[in-house]
């Protein structure tokens, strides 16, 4: 009797009302379940990173183990890192020239080329190429070997994975990633100088004038502070997708598209809350100065 | 095939008296504190009290108590998935237990912080089911890693001992310059024994030493197992699906069933004596796994096959199982 009362306050699941009902619930327990999921993720991650951040500062990685990571991480990445910063140099001038003559204000081309590379696209180009090349090749490396055991056979030697194997590469992204922003930048803006000076010739000496006169020292910290928060990202969830890999081949290219992904997107994230900061900080020293460009 | 074993005294450590600030290698060999007969012969080197292994609801071991003396050499056997590799793992910290404890010479592993726990590894070998070997080192850098690893610097008596661990294990010094990928199976199982006997352990433990190779191969494996435990009175755990291995190598066998099979209140270890008396076990179980026959699997099987369009096979299983239960 009691049960009968109970049900028939609630809608029959037949009922369009029951039918949204149980569609409601199905959805709501699908969100939360990758909330939650989400939310354990982030704590795994902090987690490993704070016993990497003790690894480093409690006992110095080998050489042997630095040394092929940083030939890896600088070395190698510095041609496809050079590359693109020339063609993102050159696409800015491509994209920004016709609009800029429309408001007669190409000889600006410059400034605004020269501080769209150091404040942004510069570190999170160098990030981007940073994580597709070496992040993915860390969490495919880290991922063969907990697959293969070899992992295990390290800890079984007495060797802790985390120092021997997150450390090293930690470092390498962390310390080289400024320089490969720097080539970026560089890159850029000699590709950018190339179109607009020669291709739509522009003056040489106001575009110098301008791009030396709108971008500052600040400018330039900004980018080189920012990547190597960018740096620290890639390595951290590349090695925890490599340690969390799940076993066969399928595994090992599910942990290395997701270091990918997952890399890229808390880059941009961290780029916002950064120059937001970044702003934050700038504004409170110069408070009146705003864009130099109007 | 010949083997050569350097000579050399057992040796054994007290972990509660051991010095991790020291240097484990002194010369030629390591040196360690030999404990006294009378505490060898009553303590065991490694024992469980009811350890349970999970992953979330899913029971892979439990309750398990087990007490290994050293100088024993126990196999360890069961069907896949009952979880021997997983009580194998858990004994030397690989895999933290669910609940209960291991204890190695008397302390528990849990109780060790993280650096204790790396550095009391150094006193265990294990060998892998696929030996494991690092495929970005070489050979040489493969067995010299638990050395450079535990600060022995490298040098000639460094490189004299790599040399002389491939040759207990039959291989020539010329593999010491090759790649994991460019050697067979049963010649990387012995660089993976060679790489785990490097600093002379207390405990070996091999993960299926025989899996994947030939009789022959097989044996030489067997061999290995059996001159290291004479040699360095080591203790050996060993887990095998191979019963030839199981009876040529142990004088304790433990036999493992999965959790998801045991009935209300049975123990997982459905056998645990010498090898000899395997066949004579009381457990149907046993004498079924030790034979190699199916048993209750084949009815399951029927259960399967009956309602599929596989009929064709069904009366050759109706006859087994008919003969099988006639005998």
């Amino acid at each position: 009797m009691v049960r009968d009362m109970g049900r028939s306050s609630y809608p029959s699941r037949d009922s369009l009302l029951g039918r949204l009902s149980v569609g409601f619930e199905k959805v709501a327990n699908a969100w939360g379940s990758v909330v939650i999921q989400g939310i354990n993720t982030l704590g795994d991650i902090s987690l490993f990173a704070w016993r990497m951040l003790l690894w480093m500062f409690s006992a110095r990685p080998r050489s042997e183990t630095l040394m092929p990571n940083f030939y890896s991480v600088g070395v190698l990445s510095l041609p496809v890192v050079a590359l693109t910063g020339t063609f993102i140099g050159m696409v800015l001038a491509i994209q920004s020239y016709h609009q800029f003559k429309t408001m007669g204000l190409e000889s600006k081309l410059g400034a605004v080329i020269t501080m769209s590379l150091v404040r942004e696209l510069g570190p999170v180009l160098a990030a981007t190429m940073l994580a597709g090349r070496v992040g993915s090749a860390m969490a495919a490396v880290i991922g063969t070997m907990r697959v293969t055991e070899q992992i295990d056979a390290l800890v079984a030697m007495g060797a802790n994975p985390i120092h021997y194997l997150v450390v090293p590469r930690f470092l390498a992204c962390v310390l080289l990633i400024p320089a490969l922003t720097i080539m970026a930048d560089f890159m850029g803006i000699v590709g950018g100088y190339f179109f607009s000076v020669i291709v739509f010739g522009i003056d040489h000496a106001q575009y110098l004038k301008n791009s030396r006169d709108f971008v500052g020292g600040f400018d330039f910290f900004t980018g080189i502070f920012k990547s190597v928060f960018f740096g620290a990202i890639i390595a951290i969830v590349s090695c925890y997708r490599g340690f969390h890999c799940q076993a066969g081949a399928e595994g090992v290219g599910r942990a290395a598209t997701a270091a990918f992904v997952q890399s890229f997107v808390m880059i941009l994230a961290v780029d916002i809350v950064l120059n937001m900061f970044l702003d934050g900080i700038y504004f409170t020293f110069w408070p009146t100065s705003g864009s130099k460009l109007l | 095939m010949a083997f050569t074993l350097p000579s050399g005294p057992p040796v054994a450590r007290n972990f509660c008296e051991y010095d991790f600030s020291k240097p484990v290698f002194r010369g030629s060999v390591v040196v360690t504190t030999v404990i006294s007969q009378s505490d060898q012969s009553s303590a065991p080197i490694i024992e469980t009290q009811g350890l349970c292994i999970r992953f979330g609801r899913q029971v892979v071991l439990n309750e398990i108590n087990l007490s290994i003396p050293r100088g024993q050499t126990v196999a360890i056997i069961g069907e896949s998935g009952c979880g021997k590799t997983m009580l194998l793992k858990s004994l030397v910290g690989l895999l933290p237990a669910s609940q209960g404890t291991v204890r190695f010479d008397g302390c528990d592993l849990q109780s060790l912080s993280e650096r204790e726990l790396t550095k009391l590894r150094r006193r265990f070998g294990f060998v892998f089911q696929n030996a494991a070997l690092f495929d970005s080192m070489s050979i040489e850098q493969n067995i010299a890693f638990p050395l450079s690893q535990h600060g022995v610097p490298s040098g000639s008596k460094a490189q004299d001992l790599i040399e002389q661990r491939l040759l207990e294990v039959g291989l020539p010094t010329n593999v010491l310059v090759k790649r994991p990928s460019q050697l067979s199976g049963g010649m990387r199982k012995r660089v993976g024994l060679a790489r785990a006997l490097i600093l002379q352990p207390e405990l070996l433990l091999y993960d299926e030493p025989t899996t994947g190779l030939d009789p022959i191969m097989s044996d030489v494996i067997n061999e290995l197992i059996l001159r290291t435990q004479r040699r360095y009175s080591v203790t050996s755990i060993v887990v095998t699906h191979d019963m030839h291995s199981a009876r040529k190598i142990a004088d304790r066998v433990i036999m493992l069933y999965p959790y998801s099979r045991l009935l209300p209140g049975e123990s997982q270890v459905l056998y645990d004596g010498p090898p000899e008396n395997l066949d004579e076990s009381k457990d149907r179980r046993v004498r079924q796994f030790v034979r190699g026959e199916a048993g209750e699997r084949l009815m399951e099987l029927l259960s399967t096959t009956g309602s599929s369009s596989h009929v064709d096979e069904t009366p050759h299983l109706h006859d087994t199982i008919a003969r099988r239960e006639a005998e």
